[in-house]
């Protein structure tokens, strides 16, 4: 046996695999978690907690390792290149509402080898399709940006240094468990993404390692911004200084009301770019009911586009979709993207690019 | 598919000069320091939106103030103007030379801002890790070319630091060098000093230099350093500034931190102050100092700007300083010398009595003797309002009685009428002369008029209105005075009053003394005598104002100058005009024109300045006013005043000019015209009602109608409607806040000069194209003031068609609401105020008349034509009614 790659490594591995094909990202755990039907008992599996867990579904990681298992292969049997850890809400500002703010570090370092574990059983099976490791870090429900009272728009319920401390707890668990990359999805709030971003590169420098990261916004209007009101041009410009592994857009809408954005990431990202959209919008049931096959309908004509090097599904899609998508797009070309010329690329709530 | 072609495009035009808004900044603006000091963050946030408003395209953030909690004024700010879309679109620079403030900066924006600035100063080691925290937070950077040694002034020097510090940052800390922007240092040249002499060249040469040895590197720079030597002499240091930039950018340099409202264009730049400047800057000749401080008082001028800047008089006793800056209207210190005065004075009351009003004496008797004029006048109470508006809340603290006011007024513009600016110069003017003014504002009900008299124990009621309807409105006023058994003194004032109609119908129905005042200047004259301590002289002037007013009465009683005659008769002799020999042009476009946001800047062209001059008593017709012996000076001034807000009116976009046209195929019905919808004129949509004069002609003169104007077979009527209000109130908040009465009077008139203009040239564009029967039209601008042109414009109130009652059908077939933002009032004044409307006449011989008095008959036959009762008939068309 070799020594283990590198997470610096394993990042190159992934480009280069991403230069030959598209490569395909898993699907959410929310709405697989629900269709088990877990009531309190089923979250706690005998553990004793001071608060309701019903609904806290990255405490599975914990207490039913096996369910979180099991839609994690269920990814991976479906083709999925890149599983995500069932961390969304693995920070200590999320479980607090669920009273358990201090085990953000257990549940990530748990979170993180489950899904190592899933996935290097998958690449054992098929070596020739190496199948990696993104620990999720979620938006947290805390915004940076934006004041949650109307009358008060200097207020803010958390602090810059509050996110970042512990987004760093929950890298730092992520990265003990093992994971390749670190995923910053649903970016609702780019302050709070940039507090990640900060915490993520602190954290690399604590170890001395270059530690990859994927950034992925999602937007709260069909103008196109997200909640600091942002344009996707503006937030790529917050960000691309980090050098993301991966850029791009998750959640939001279907692939349909995503289009015109990806098109507008396409000319800008130097990089792979990864959009993860749901299926559909919700009826009015709140449920998704896009089949798989219009997703990977969708997504196909992205790609056609050469738009794509990573895509996956968000909120409504399932390992159907997922298969779906595999299937679609394993035989187009992945995107190209071309250097930049350089720039002084500024940000405001809109990009300002001085030549 | 196309949309994956779309290639990177810079945003917006490429811009050869980065604009970065500098007002910000609490080391550049004493305005925004005092804003931030105070903790009024709702202002300082009113601050950035401006600087975005007027083209800056990053704004410049500091808070580098000893007496601030820079930290947290930092993040207070950056988070207020975080949630303000129109702010927050351009990006932040983050100034400040204390690392702790930037990385408290760095932690509230959520675009990519730029930190300005780090430097080696305290050497490599700091400047390395604050490089590394930059970057860790995604901003790029402002590195100023300093190091261990102090502050690199030679280009050698600021070349050698610029590429060591590129060197460390691209190599050693991974820094993208498109992020860097050097500050290669602008020192002050022209010192006197000799090794000064090559400041200038050392900064645009240096530049030269790093931006070859730094590929992709930005250069920026403080450019208002360079003048410091001329402080005192803006024109001096805006030609140098400009001289300045205009090689400097040639030599690469991308980006300043500099008021770009306050640049010369380099090319209007006096050729002999311009070559000046460039000797200095480029140094060019061992004696260009001298030269440029030789020819520099030449260009001082004689503006505002030199004497807020000729400090000698700052080194007076605070009292003759005080009385300085209200002779002068000097606001800038008036608060720090009122403060300095209080400390010295026992109670703070008696700064208002001693030296302030001291002052305020002096301003009085200059007006008196017509040595001052309205405008210096009302900036003088600016300077007093400060004053007041600073020692208020010690009075209130030391609650003892305070001062006595001549007088208390209270004042309003009448219900229905929204117009103020003569009523607020009245008030002010008021308040100069030690009278307490209650100022009711517009549209005030007479139940509020008199129920505030009455709280306040008001010595008296002053009355304001602009449109006629506003007369009936007084004459309400004053009877309501009379049932609730009032006897105070009330005024009458407004353009459209007058002693006549005072007398004749104002008076009579009121048991107090009722004085029509004529202007402003008027107003302190007829109130002392009112108030008068000695109850004789009051009772003096309120019997000779009666005996005048009863002459008035039996003299028109006597039987009026001129004859009314039949309105048949009057029918009879009406303009004719042989529609045989004439084609009405049809107008080329049909439909509705709207203009959402027309430019101010085409209107700024057309405004007539001599009306705008009028509103502030100032007599004279424009441009001879500037150089009128006695009241030049003042106006040369206003004028100046003028300008400079009307450059801030349209480059910030104070306000929004929309406007709306309409043609509509018509013919003439009598004293009619009826509108269609269209050209076959068989639907009728409206029926326009005029009035004929019937006052007594001789031949060959007509007794003309609108109507007569308009073909009985087949012509075209246009109406319009525009205003340049929209946004108008915002600003006069702000100045209202701001005790400025001076600028919010300077605000409404302009706004009313831009309404009109925009009515001169859209006229223009409708005789030109829109309708377009004059395409060939070629005209000065004095003959446009004298309007030379074929074809007319007349609005409903005004003297061819004098019933504002006309108005709403106008606006209604105009969808004016809609299409223009105008609503109005239930007298027909138009909201916002600055507005115009009317309709459009074509025929060659169309011209303007009054239609005067008129007779029973006709008021019998109009009322029957608009289907309404006499009664209401009459009071719409009072002011006509000569029987």
């Amino acid at each position: 046996m070799t020594a283990p790659l590198t997470r610096a490594e394993k990042a190159d591995q992934l480009r280069e695999i991403g230069a030959e094909r598209i490569l395909v990202k898993d699907g959410p755990y929310g709405s697989m978690i629900q269709s088990y039907r877990l009531d309190e008992e089923g979250f706690r599996a005998g553990r004793t907690f001071n608060h309701d867990q019903k609904g806290n579904n990255d405490l599975l990681n914990l207490t039913r390792p096996e369910i979180v298992g099991e839609i994690c292969n269920a990814y991976l049997d479906a083709g999925a290149d890149i599983v995500a850890t069932n961390t969304f809400n693995s920070n200590a500002i999320s479980l607090s509402d669920y009273g358990i703010t201090g085990m953000a570090r257990e549940i990530n370092i748990a979170a993180a080898r489950l899904t190592r574990a899933c996935a290097d059983a998958a690449t054992a099976r098929d070596p020739a399709k190496p199948r990696f490791v993104a620990g999720a870090l979620g938006p947290t429900n805390k915004t940076l940006s934006v004041s949650p009272n109307v009358n008060d728009p200097g207020y803010r319920a958390v602090t810059f240094d509050e996110v970042k401390d512990m987004y760093r707890e929950q890298i730092d668990g992520l990265l003990d468990g093992g994971v390749d990359f670190i995923l910053i999805e649903t970016v609702f709030d780019t302050l709070n993404a940039k507090a990640a971003l900060v915490a993520a590169d602190e954290a690399g420098e604590a170890r001395a390692e270059e530690l990859p990261v994927m950034v992925s916004m999602t937007l709260t209007d069909l103008a196109g911004r997200n909640l600091s009101g942002q344009t996707v041009e503006a937030f790529w410009h917050s960000v691309r200084h980090a050098k993301p592994l991966t850029m791009g857009l998750n959640c939001s809408f279907g692939a349909t009301e995503l289009h015109p954005y990806v098109s507008a990431l396409n000319p800008q990202v130097e990089g792979m770019l990864c959009v993860y959209p749901n299926a559909g919008l919700p009826n009015e049931l709140g449920a998704y009911d896009e089949p798989p096959e219009m997703t990977a309908k969708l997504v196909k004509g992205w790609a056609q586009n050469g738009w794509l090097n990573v895509v996956g599904g968000c909120c409504g899609t399932t390992p159907a979709h997922i298969k779906a998508i595999a299937e679609a797009v394993k035989d187009v070309k992945p995107r190209q993207w071309h250097a930049l010329p350089p720039a002084l690329r500024l940000s405001g709530m809109e990009a300002a690019s001085f030549f | 598919m196309a949309d994956d072609q779309n290639l990177e495009q810079p945003t917006g035009p490429r811009a050869t000069f980065i604009n970065i808004g500098e007002r910000t900044n609490v080391t550049g603006s004493a305005r925004f320091k005092k804003l931030v000091l105070e903790g009024d963050f709702t202002a300082a946030v009113e601050v950035a939106r401006q600087q975005v408003d007027s083209g800056a395209q990053i704004i410049d953030v500091n808070m580098d103030e000893g007496l601030l909690d820079s930290e947290k004024a930092m993040d207070t700010f950056l988070k207020l103007i975080a949630v303000e879309p129109d702010i927050a679109r351009v990006p932040i620079m983050i100034d400040s030379s204390k690392w702790s403030i930037i990385e408290a900066g760095l932690k509230c924006v959520a675009g990519k801002p730029i930190v300005n600035s780090i430097s080696m100063k305290e050497g490599v080691e700091p400047f390395i890790e604050h490089a590394r925290k930059v970057r860790r937070y995604g901003a790029a950077v402002v590195v100023m070319a300093f190091d261990e040694k102090g502050q690199a002034d030679t280009k050698e020097r600021k070349v050698e630091i610029c590429a060591r510090a590129y060197d460390i940052l691209v190599n050693q800390v991974g820094f993208p060098p498109e992020d860097i922007i050097f500050d290669p240092n602008v020192f002050a040249v022209a010192t006197g000093i000799e090794e000064h002499n090559n400041y200038g060249v050392d900064f645009i040469e240096a530049t030269r230099e790093i931006k070859q040895r730094c590929p992709h590197v930005k250069i920026s720079g403080g450019v208002s350093n360079l003048s410091f030597a001329f402080r005192g002499n803006e024109p001096v240091r805006k030609a140098m500034h400009s001289v300045f930039l205009y090689h400097a950018i040639q030599a690469g340099m991308d980006m300043g931190i500099v008021n770009a409202g306050q640049l010369e264009v380099y090319d209007q730049i006096p050729a002999e102050l311009r070559d000046a400047c460039e000797d200095v800057i480029l140094n060019r000749r061992p004696d260009s100092t001298d030269r440029l401080l030789e020819l520099a008082p030449k260009y001082k001028g004689t503006g505002e700007a030199a004497e807020v800047q000729d400090a000698e008089w700052r080194s007076w006793p605070v009292d003759k300083r005080l009385e300085h800056a209200l002779v002068k209207g000097l606001d800038q210190w008036v608060v720090a010398d009122t403060e300095e005065a209080r400390l010295q004075i026992a109670r703070p009351i008696e700064v208002i009595e001693g030296p302030l009003m001291a002052g305020m004496n002096v301003v009085g008797d200059l007006f008196g003797a017509g040595k001052m004029f309205l405008p210096q006048v009302v900036k003088s109470a600016r300077v007093m309002k400060k004053a007041v508006a600073h020692l208020l809340p010690y009075i209130e603290a030391q609650k003892t009685a305070g001062s006595r006011p001549k007088g208390k007024i209270v004042m309003a513009t009448v219900k229905g009428d929204v117009h103020d600016i003569g009523k607020n110069i009245v008030g002010v003017v008021l308040q100069c002369n030690n009278f307490e003014v209650i100022d009711l504002g517009v549209m005030v009900p007479f139940q509020d008029i008199l129920k505030t008299a009455n709280d306040n124990k008001a010595d008296i009621i002053g009355l304001s209105g602009l449109i006629t309807p506003s007369l009936d409105e007084m004459v309400t006023v004053a009877e309501e005075m009379t049932r609730q058994g009032f006897h105070l003194p009330l005024l009458i004032g407004g353009a459209t009053t007058s002693k006549v109609h005072t007398a004749l119908r104002i008076a009579p129905r009121y048991k107090g003394t009722t004085v029509h005042v004529l202007d402003a200047s008027r107003a302190v004259g007829v109130c002392s005598a009112l108030v008068s301590e000695s109850g004789s002289q009051a009772a003096d002037f309120a019997i000779k104002v009666a005996a005048e007013y009863e002459a008035i009465r039996v003299e028109r009683a006597g039987g009026t100058k001129e004859k009314v005659v039949a309105l048949e008769a009057a029918r009879i002799n009406d303009f004719r005009i042989d529609w045989s020999a004439y084609t009405p042009p049809k107008p080329a476009i049909t439909g509705t024109r709207v203009f959402a946001e027309y430019p101010l800047h085409e209107l700024v062209e057309r405004i007539d300045w001599t009306p705008f001059f009028r509103a502030w008593e100032l007599a004279g017709n424009y441009p001879a006013i500037l150089e009128d012996p006695v009241v030049g000076d003042s106006a040369r001034k206003l004028y100046a005043d003028a300008r400079k807000m009307l450059d801030h009116i349209v480059r910030e976009k104070w306000l929004t000019a929309k406007g709306v046209v309409t043609f509509w195929p018509c013919r003439r019905d009598g004293d009619d015209v009826v509108l269609y919808s269209d050209d076959t004129r068989t639907k009728e949509v409206s029926r326009l009602y005029f009035l004929r004069q019937q006052i007594e002609k001789r031949a060959p003169r007509a007794n003309m109608c609108l109507a007569d104007f308009i073909s009985p077979e087949a012509d075209w009527i246009g109406g319009f409607a525009v205003t340049t209000g929209h946004g108008i109130e915002e600003h006069l908040a702000r100045f209202k806040a701001d005790h400025d009465d001076y600028s919010d009077i300077l605000l409404k008139a302009l706004a009313d000069r831009l309404a009109e203009a925009f009515a001169e040239r859209l006229h223009e564009r409708v005789r030109k194209t829109l309708w377009g029967y004059a395409p060939d039209e070629a005209l000065t601008n004095d003959e446009l003031t004298r309007e030379k042109y074929r074809g007319i414009r007349p609005a409903p109130g005004y003297p061819a068609c004098p019933d504002h009652s006309q108005k709403p059908e106008l606006f209604r077939l105009l969808n004016a609401g809609q299409n223009a933002g105008i609503t109005l009032t239930e007298s027909f004044a138009m909201m916002p105020t600055s507005a115009v409307s009317g309709y459009y006449f074509a025929h060659p011989e169309a011209a303007y008349f009054g239609v005067a008095r008129i007779g029973r008959d006709q008021l019998e036959d109009y009322a029957k034509r608009r289907g309404v009762s006499l009664e209401q008939a009459e009071k719409w068309l009072r002011p006509n009614l000569g029987y």
